[in-house]
């Protein structure tokens, strides 16, 4: 099967012959062996001692945060880098000693539970993503072992030196060098894709001195390769193999990366370099950061708000029990004022004569009293709520993708929020913004123009217009019956061989046949069905291809010398089959932007078949081929509205003479071996592609994913900007930018680029540190001049003021490297800032991580980073948030995320409606929590402002270690989780919840000891203890924090209605169990409720009094805000309310219009916001 | 409030259910987020109802519990200064740990006809029973059972007497109250019924009847009052109602009930015992004698109370009404976005 495979795929490399005669970089060989150029490989030799003593890492690929053995110390260590949990834990240490207020159980239960259900949700994610590890370290992988064959083995028991052999359309299990394939000449093809997320195949090539027979292969032993350390660079690689005494350099022409994928190629066999963590990609993947949103990094703030609250009240309370404890006995120990307390025979802590002692103790008693103010759950709740809320995003069905099978995935829950907050998203372009297929749509002949169908711009930009959906009727009826990967063509005219009858027959034909030839795909025809699919450098080739096929020009077999197809003769309308003798491949470069082919056709006459890019083509026609130049042009520049990517397609016929001479010069130039070899090539080729006659042009679509244009239209309508960072060429990242209405008509174009002709020859010169200078010098000035340039915009124009989308920036990497020295970032992230869209284009991994680490950091503001490849790791992790896309084949950068979603498009629901949910229920649920932990830490200082501050709390032990995990989280988490309109988080609002909650504590508590003053309380005569007041007060808090739930909730449901009432119902019930526990355990909650204060009207009739005066204040301060100051939500949900009412009739329209409702409100109130961040800036 | 009855946007359900393990979400209102709900918004309307609501309850309710209030007659008589010989009020603290006899004859006057059960309380102030030392410094399993008669750590100092432990022990039975009255109305004795004056579930559950006091102020300080060694604890019920320590330094404890009528103009001797030291601290004592209603004693605060919050409810309904009508705003009126507010901020 490889021996008929062999022959078949002869010599395939030449081709390739431009690429491969190339001569070696000139990479330092000579630095090998020195520092950083270190690691030895023994090939096929794992277990040589000398290996052995290296011990170089395994193939074992480990992505998780924590392993079983660190589990605990380094979970607990991030427990513990949140303030609170290190006060917690202070004072559950405390509390074993006599300091404590209560008793050392009701402090350390919280606290345990807290701790734990964080660690065990940590444990949990954690879990998912050791099975994701777990299923790449037990994939398969052929090995050769000791006595010579080729076994199975697990991919993470691979050593440095193993050989492998790897077949068709399997994942490289670590970073091989290539020895030898089953094309006789050593080449492979393989798909970088994971790693760059380039598509297109990349040819492989061994050393000539291991390109051996398979079966020869397993003798090859006592290769040594001396090479370089691991390192992340992707396109790099220098070593030497040492191989029977001689010297060979190794280039990355012969290394086969971990995660890139064999292709067209049946099988390879290499020798193992870097495994493990070593390789690559894993290189380029930085550990995954331990993220932390901005909500919580505030809610510490205000967490140290809280704790000099704390601190304050604690230290008043002290004083004041500095100075009552002293004044308990005179001077000379004989008097005692508080007798009853024998202040003559006391412990330290009320030692009247040591009183400041006595008083700094008390400090730490107050400290831990007062520690309800510091809510204890409020971590655990969030955990909750944002595990439910992940939930929710993970069961949306409108983030659900169809096709790919797959769900969105939140893949860790602490980001939730800071999706609502995104000002900036850095996305990749292919397979991201694309679906990383090329179709062909239309084309342009003879200066008529084909093609029916309507592309996603077109449609996009009638609906701007407001024109009618429907295009033209029988667009409809002309849907392609089959459809075809790549090909997305219709047109009655030319489609099943009708193009015979058309006028200008002949020139369509002779369109399709450079279509058909012009190339270097390569067919693969199935050997059952006889259907042929090509492998193509670029999705754009193999759309060509693919197109002559569907209309009548089948491409099916390629040799080095001849190209074949099935062909319609026009005038006899038989198929017959045509055979091109090739003679030369005039290869595609981004400084030619054309590609020709010398062919000589069967009439045995001279053909060159040229396709370019426009501005490079039409200058190369001659006088009389340029007959549709007009209608052509016109064509092109509809197409390229339309977001289409153009080439035109040009002919002519060569002379035998001319041709003999040229080849001559050619092939002179191509066997040179100087540094000017490339461009006395392109000088030759220059020389015949002339007098080019226009046939017509091509417009393919890199088809956008659905949706994409809408999503980011209404994306930056809520004014998040959006970068795209592209590995693509400029044109094909403008082409896309306008496509998915990133760059828009009208909009001005800033283009920063190194493509001078002064750098240029610089570069010629060689002199390295003169290219650099020069290169920063104009990338200076080119920011510069776009600096002005906006400012100019903004000073002439007032409307450019308010529309910074007037502005494109268009950076490529080159110029980025310059771009993000120190000395100009801040330049260029100021010119960025002030452009609605930026594109970076051939920007490399690190780069991408880089402008995303420049961006967050420049801007301070939220960015989120969105990707489909390995390529996009670095910058996923760098992002605040990173999002995979995971409808692509690779799982990297779905490995890396905090987010994966099938389809670009998701992410507009995924943060303009959960995002946005998510942000504003956590915001208001840590408003409520230090609201409701307020009013309850200030009800026990008021009252220890009656217990002589001596640190005796208001409510029994048990009562106030339950407050948090019962009577009032649940409620709170139904917000988090359910609540769908709320409030934001500026420090007004989290300040006025504050006061909120210590007004209530005031009324609460004084008008609690004023009803339940001295007199009796029951009919019976009894008075109020300590137990009955506290019992009621305590009643009376959680009666009112969960009222105020209840009222300053927006959306209700029977969940909310639960929890509310649930947790006032919890409470009583609390208090019947509890106080029928025995006395010694219940202390002064025995029988209290059901003997005591239950049969006591009075203590109903205050609950009821301080449950409303309590929440008088804040129903009061909102009705006369929504009076005269209303939010803008407030608004929107009584529209929604005045609506539903007025079309009480068309229920089900305005159902299905709920979703826009709320993302067109999301819009406004995010741009809201952001001009409000802006205006505090 | 209106119902808002979201449905699900008519999804592919069914042609997906008919896929093999398709990681399709299921459709439930819950995890859609499309649960019924209601979603209460404050017009105009809701508001002014709201606070009228809110008056009109409280009004009422003030009314009933100040007439509750009113019902109840008391007479209260602060003694402390009063029984101490006017001679010895230089040095308050000085009579009364001296050995004088602190017997003291006061006379109140009943000036509304008080029904049985008359309730007789002491009332101390700035007394703070709710200290932190003083709360702690007893032994619940002592008082229950005299298996736990050893649990006495937390009592310090009061927790032996040579090395005995002290039953009851710690600072709050030590303190017990020890003034005593005896009554008698127009010169026949008045019967104080001392019996059913404490909680039952103390009585029963948490002072133990096999529970005898053992060298109870047998220290070298005495604090308050003895007890009888041969009454259980559960019988001895002026501890059991000191030992349910107030929650606020001023608070009164009750002494007895007196179960007959008392007429209007009726004079009551009280004879009185004046040992309580509660001189050194500066705290009043008072003698009250007081009836109950069904709301308990004399309070006007609770009705002042709901007769102010039902007001200013009125008062902000009034507020509202008038402010609705001199400045209405239409509801969703779009002209209050902040974005349509301030032309410059949006596009």
């Amino acid at each position: 099967m490889a021996g008929e495979r062999r022959h078949k795929g002869m010599r395939l490399s030449k081709l390739y012959s431009f690429k491969c005669l190339k001569p070696f970089s000139k990479e330092d060989h000579s630095q090998i062996g020195s520092r950083g150029y270190s690691r030895v490989v023994f090939c096929n030799d794992p277990d040589n001692p000398e290996a052995l003593q290296l011990n170089y890492r395994g193939n074992y690929v480990s992505t998780t945060k924590y392993t079983a053995a660190n589990f605990i110390p380094k979970s607990l260590f991030e427990q513990f880098r949140r303030v609170a949990n290190i006060y917690f834990l202070v004072v559950a240490f405390v509390s074993f000693s006599p300091l404590a207020p209560y008793t050392a159980p009701s402090v350390l239960a919280p606290l345990l539970f807290v701790i734990g259900a964080t660690m065990v949700k940590e444990g949990v994610e954690d879990l998912r993503r050791r099975r994701q590890d777990i299923e790449a370290n037990n994939r398969r992988v052929l090995v050769l072992s000791k006595n010579g064959e080729f076994g199975e083995t697990k991919w993470k028991n691979l050593r440095v030196g193993d050989l492998v052999k790897v077949h068709k359309d399997e994942y490289f299990p670590a970073d091989l060098l290539l020895l030898s394939s089953s094309y006789e000449d050593g080449v492979c093809y393989v798909e970088t894709m994971n790693l760059d997320g380039e598509t297109n195949l990349k040819l492989k090539h061994a050393l000539e001195i291991t390109s051996v027979e398979e079966s020869s292969i397993k003798n090859f032993r006592g290769g040594v390769i001396k090479c370089e350390d691991p390192n992340e660079h992707l396109y790099s690689f220098v070593g030497t193999l040492h191989y029977q005494g001689q010297q060979y350099p190794l280039s990355p022409q012969q290394m086969l990366l971990r995660d890139s994928k064999l292709r067209n190629t049946d099988l390879i066999v290499g020798v193992v370099v870097f495994t493990g963590h070593d390789t690559k990609v894993m290189q380029n993947a930085t550990d995954p950061p331990s993220k932390r949103s901005k909500i919580e990094r505030k809610m510490d703030k205000i967490i140290y708000i809280l704790f000099s609250i704390l601190i304050v009240i604690a230290f008043t309370g002290s004083v004041f029990f500095g100075i009552i404890t002293r004044r308990d006995i005179t001077d000379d120990g004989k008097k005692m004022r508080r007798w009853y307390l024998r202040p003559d025979k006391t412990t330290v802590f009320y030692e009247p004569r040591r009183a400041a002692l006595a008083s700094f103790f008390h400090f730490l008693t107050a400290l831990m009293l007062y520690g309800y103010l510091i809510p204890i759950s409020l971590y655990v709740s969030i955990e909750v709520v944002k595990v439910l809320q992940s939930i929710f995003i993970n069961q949306d069905q409108e983030m659900y993708h169809e096709e790919t099978d797959r769900p969105a995935r939140a893949r860790t829950s602490n980001l939730n929020e800071e999706l609502g907050q995104v000002d900036t998203i850095l996305s990749d372009k292919t397979g991201t913004l694309t679906c990383n297929s090329m179709e062909f749509v239309k084309c342009s002949i003879s200066g008529t123009a084909y093609g029916r169908g309507m592309t996603e711009v077109e449609l996009a930009l009638r609906k701007q217009k407001g024109m009618s959906m429907r295009p033209q009727d029988d667009e409809i009826k002309a849907n392609p019956t089959k459809s075809v990967k790549g090909f997305n063509f219709w047109d009655e005219r030319i489609v099943d061989g009708q193009w015979i009858n058309q006028p200008n027959a002949e020139l369509i034909q002779k369109f399709f046949r450079v279509l058909a030839i012009c190339h270097t795909a390569i067919p693969d025809v199935d050997g059952e069905s006889g259907e042929i699919s090509y492998e193509a450098e670029s999705p754009d080739e193999a759309a060509f291809v693919i197109a002559s096929r569907e209309l009548g020009f089948e491409f099916f077999a390629r040799s080095q010398t001849h190209i074949s197809l099935h062909e319609i003769d026009h005038v006899s309308g038989e198929k017959v089959d045509r055979v091109y003798e090739l003679l030369h491949v005039l290869e595609f470069s981004s400084s030619r932007k054309r590609m020709s082919v010398i062919v000589r056709n069967p009439e045995n006459r001279l053909l060159l078949l040229s396709k370019g890019a426009d501005s490079v083509m039409f200058e190369r026609l001659a006088k009389h081929g340029r007959q549709f130049e007009r209608e052509t042009k016109e064509h092109i520049k509809r197409y390229a509205e339309a977001g289409l990517r153009t080439l035109v397609i040009t002919y002519r016929e060569v002379d035998e003479e001319e041709y003999r001479i040229w080849e001559e010069e050619f092939l002179n130039a191509k066997t040179l071996v100087t540094e000017d070899r490339d461009a006395l090539i392109d000088a030759a080729a220059d020389k015949i592609e002339k007098d080019l006659i226009l046939l017509g042009s091509t417009a393919v679509e890199d088809k956008l994913q659905k949706g994409v244009p809408d999503c980011i239209e209404k994306l930056s309508q809520a004014g998040v900007k959006i970068w795209v960072l592209t590995g693509d060429k400029t044109e094909t990242a403008i082409n896309i930018g306008y496509a998915c209405s990133l760059l828009r008509e009208g909009m001005e174009k800033i283009l920063i680029t190194l493509d001078s002709p002064d750098i240029e020859t610089l570069e010629k010169q060689g002199d390295k540190d003169a290219v650099a200078k020069a290169s920063f010098q104009s990338i200076k000035k080119q920011l510069r001049e776009g600096m002005s340039q906006t400012a100019a915009a903004a000073t002439t124009d007032d409307s450019a003021n308010e529309n910074p989308e007037m502005f494109g920036l268009v950076i490529d990497g080159k110029s980025l490297t310059f771009a993000l020295d120190k000395k100009l970032e801040k330049e260029f992230l100021e010119l960025a800032s002030r452009c609605g869209s930026v594109i970076c284009c051939r920007s490399s991994p690190k780069q991408k991580a880089l402008v995303t680490r420049l961006v967050k950091t420049g801007t301070g503001r939220t960015t989120l980073a969105i990707g489909d490849g390995a390529n996009d790791v670095g910058m996923l992790q760098e992002a605040d948030i990173g999002v995979g896309i995971s409808g692509a084949e690779g799982m990297q950068a779905v490995m890396a995320s905090d987010f994966a979603i099938a389809q670009f498009r998701f992410l507009e629901r995924l943060l303009l409606v959960h995002g946005h949910w998510c942000y504003r229920r956590i915001a208001m649920m840590i408003c409520y929590f230090f609201y409701k932990n307020l009013t309850f830490g200030f009800t026990l200082f008021w009252y220890e402002a009656y217990a002589s501050f001596s640190g005796k709390p208001a409510y029994n032990d048990w009562y106030m270690s339950c407050y948090n995990v019962f009577f009032t989280s649940l409620p709170v988490i139904a917000l988090g989780v359910f609540d769908q309109d709320n409030i934001l988080f500026s420090w007004e609002r989290i300040l006025g919840w504050m006061l909120n909650g210590i007004i209530s504590s005031m009324i609460i508590f004084f008008l609690t000891i004023n009803t339940l003053a001295s007199q009796a309380f029951r009919k019976d005569g009894q008075v109020v203890d300590y137990s009955v007041l506290g019992v009621t007060m305590y009643s009376c808090v959680v009666w009112t924090v969960n009222c105020q739930m209840a009222i300053s909730i927006n959306y209700f449901t029977w969940i909310q209605h639960c929890f509310i009432w649930g947790s006032i119902g919890v409470w009583y019930l609390f208090l019947v169990i509890y106080g029928s526990l025995p006395p010694t355990f219940s202390t002064t909650a025995y029988q209290v409720f059901v003997e005591t204060s239950a049969p006591s009207p009075i203590c109903w009739l205050t609950l009821v009094l301080v449950t409303f005066s309590a929440l008088l204040p804040y129903f009061t301060y909102r009705a006369f805000q929504i009076k005269f100051r209303p939010m803008y939500h407030d608004i929107i949900v009584e529209q929604r309310r005045t609506e539903r009412f007025e079309s009480g009739t068309r229920t089900a329209s305005a159902v299905s219009g709920e979703l826009p409702v709320q993302v067109e409100f999301t819009l406004h109130h995010l741009k809201a916001n952001l001009s409000r961040r802006d205006s505090w800036n | 409030m209106s119902s808002n009855m979201a449905s699900s946007s008519a999804g592919s359900g069914d042609s997906s259910a008919a896929r093999k393990n398709s990681k399709r979400p299921k459709y439930s209102k819950f995890t859609q987020q499309e649960l019924p709900a209601c979603k209460p918004i404050l017009t105009p309307g809701w508001v002014i109802s709201t606070f009228l609501i809110v008056s009109v309850i409280f009004i009422p309710l003030g009314v009933i519990s100040l007439f509750a209030s009113q019902d109840v007659v008391e007479i209260v008589d602060r003694y402390d200064n009063d029984c101490i010989p006017a001679p010895a009020r230089t040095n308050k603290v000085a009579f009364i740990q001296g050995a004088a006899p602190k017997s003291c004859n006061r006379t109140l006057t009943v000036t509304k006809r008080m029904k049985q059960p008359i309730y007789v309380y002491y009332q101390l102030e700035n007394f703070y029973q709710n200290h932190r030392r003083y709360v702690k410094s007893r032994s619940d399993s002592q008082l229950r059972s005299p298996k736990f008669e050893n649990q006495i750590s937390a009592c310090k100092p009061e927790d032996d007497a040579g090395g005995k432990p002290i039953v009851p022990c710690g600072l709050i039975a030590w303190s017990l109250f020890n003034d005593t009255y005896t009554l008698s109305r127009n010169n026949t004795p008045l019967a104080v019924n001392k019996k059913g004056i404490a909680w039952k579930s103390d009585k029963e559950h948490k002072f133990g009847n096999k529970v005898f006091p053992k060298n109870f102020q047998k220290g070298n300080l005495t604090g308050g009052a003895t007890l009888n060694p041969d009454i259980p604890l559960s019988e001895q019920e002026d501890l059991i109602v000191w030992m349910r320590t107030a929650a606020l330094p001023t608070f009164r404890k009750l002494y007895g009930k007196i179960e007959t009528d008392l007429e209007n103009g009726d004079t009551i001797q009280v004879t009185l015992q004046n040992n309580y030291n509660t001189y050194s601290f500066s705290g009043k004592k008072k003698l009250v004698l007081s009836t109950t209603s069904w709301l308990g004693g004399k309070n006007d605060f609770l009705g002042i109370a709901y007769l102010t919050v039902g007001g200013i409810c009125f008062f902000l309904a009034l507020a509202f009404t008038i402010m609705y009508l001199v400045k209405p705003r239409r509801l969703g009126d779009p002209s209050y976005l902040s974005w349509n507010r301030n032309p410059g901020g949006g596009r």
